[in-house]
């Protein structure tokens, strides 16, 4: 099972990353476990600036924006 | 060229409305729909424009190039670069970390935080398209001098010591180390500029549509009910005490520099002196509570109530300067 990280201090981009990876991961019917990462210290140590971000296995596979519905199709594949 | 929302406003208001132009509502109306229509217009064009030219700057590169810069360059360049690059508020804490955690001093990334919601190219464009180009340039001289100031007296005390400890490490660690550049350098086709401007002037857009709608609609309140006498006999006479008056009044006002401009315009056709209202609106735009709250988690109680007061002197000092200067401009 993958675990999903998205980084973010709780704007509302990042709601919005969090919901609509759980929906693609539903529709698809992936079992992921999604955490909602707000703390400052875990943003440094993946060395993320700016957030929205998304961490897949401890991977970090994206930062900056809202991703696109592929690119989340492909991180859960 | 701008004569056109002129035009627009004209035949809205007056022909198709009905209203004269001489009442308040039309005068309020026409000044409504003349700025609403050229800054939106303005807006998706230039927010374009822009974000096609810098689609390769991001604050990773800025990161990697300020760690490799000695401190007065550093801050200078921390300054300009905050008002260059494009990033939203809510990533001030992870910016603020990664610089930090690249060993950048307090002060350079400081100055690059505080340049950074006063001066953008939205605040830019609206400055140029309702004010002109001389109180444009005054504008951004102001606002990184500010910056680089601020972020000068940051270092001269050492700021890093009042740190929270995660933070402070991290930052001694770097100092240790070095930091390697990380972020990647790739050339980007004009296809991803494009793709990356369009989202961009959506992303923006999105957010400050209502702030002109919000500063626009006030500005028109003061524009067409508010005498043009009012404020130049109460708050027009250069008193000291004004100025600070202006600075206090600022904080508990809370705006981007999208919506304030539009009120700057009203505020100095009424005979506001321009220091005054420089100084009213730096300290709406950037010193707000509810984005100092947040900074608390990375710096003591102490830093941030120093940064404040230093805002909050440094307005001041703006508004008097350029107040005493404005016979010479």
């Amino acid at each position: 099972m993958k675990i999903v990280k998205v980084l973010g201090s709780g704007c509302s981009k990042c709601e919005k990353v969090a919901q609509s990876i759980s929906a693609i991961a539903a529709e698809k019917k992936i079992e992921i476990e999604l955490i909602k990462e707000t703390s400052p210290e875990a943003m440094m140590s993946y060395g993320v600036m700016r957030t929205p971000a998304v961490v897949v296995d401890e991977q970090l596979v994206h930062s900056g924006s809202i991703p696109h519905r592929e690119d989340i199709e492909g991180w859960l594949q | 060229m701008l004569e056109i929302f002129t035009r627009l406003a004209d035949w809205l208001v007056f022909d198709l409305a009905g209203l004269s132009a001489q009442s308040k509502w039309g005068d309020a109306l026409h000044f409504f729909v003349e700025d609403v229509s050229k800054i939106f217009a303005l807006l998706l064009l230039m927010i374009y424009i822009i974000a096609l030219l810098r689609a390769s700057l991001n604050v990773e590169r800025v990161r990697d190039y300020l760690a490799r810069k000695h401190t007065g360059l550093g801050l200078l360049l921390g300054s300009a670069f905050g008002a260059i690059t494009p990033f939203c508020s809510c990533s001030s804490i992870p910016v603020f970390l990664g610089f930090t955690s690249a060993g950048i001093p307090v002060g350079i990334t400081m100055a690059f935080l505080l340049t950074s919601p006063l001066i953008n190219e939205v605040a830019v464009l609206l400055l140029m398209s309702l004010l002109g180009w001389k109180f444009t340039l005054l504008y951004i001289v102001t606002g990184m001098a500010v910056g680089i100031a601020g972020g000068l007296v940051l270092h001269l005390l050492k700021a890093e010591r009042w740190l929270q400890p995660f933070a402070a490490r991290a930052y001694s660690q770097a100092q240790q180390a070095g930091h390697t550049g990380t972020a990647s350098t790739g050339s980007m086709t004009l296809k991803e500029r494009h793709e990356f401007a369009k989202e961009e002037m959506t992303d923006i857009f999105s957010r400050v549509w209502k702030w002109v709608i919000l500063g626009v609609g006030l500005g028109a309140g003061l524009h067409g009910f508010v005498p043009d006498q009012w404020v130049s006999d109460t708050l027009g006479q250069g008193e000291w005490w004004s100025v600070p008056a202006a600075v206090l009044a600022g904080i508990p006002l809370y705006s981007n520099a999208t919506g304030v401009i539009p009120v700057m315009e009203s505020l100095i056709t009424k005979g506001l002196p321009v220091g005054t209202t420089l100084a009213f609106c730096m300290s709406t735009v950037a010193a707000s509570f509810p984005e100092f709250i947040l900074l608390k988690q990375v710096m003591k109680i102490r830093l941030l109530a120093l940064i404040f007061f230093m805002l909050l002197v440094a307005f001041t000092l703006v508004g008097w300067v350029l107040n005493a200067l404005t016979p010479y401009l």
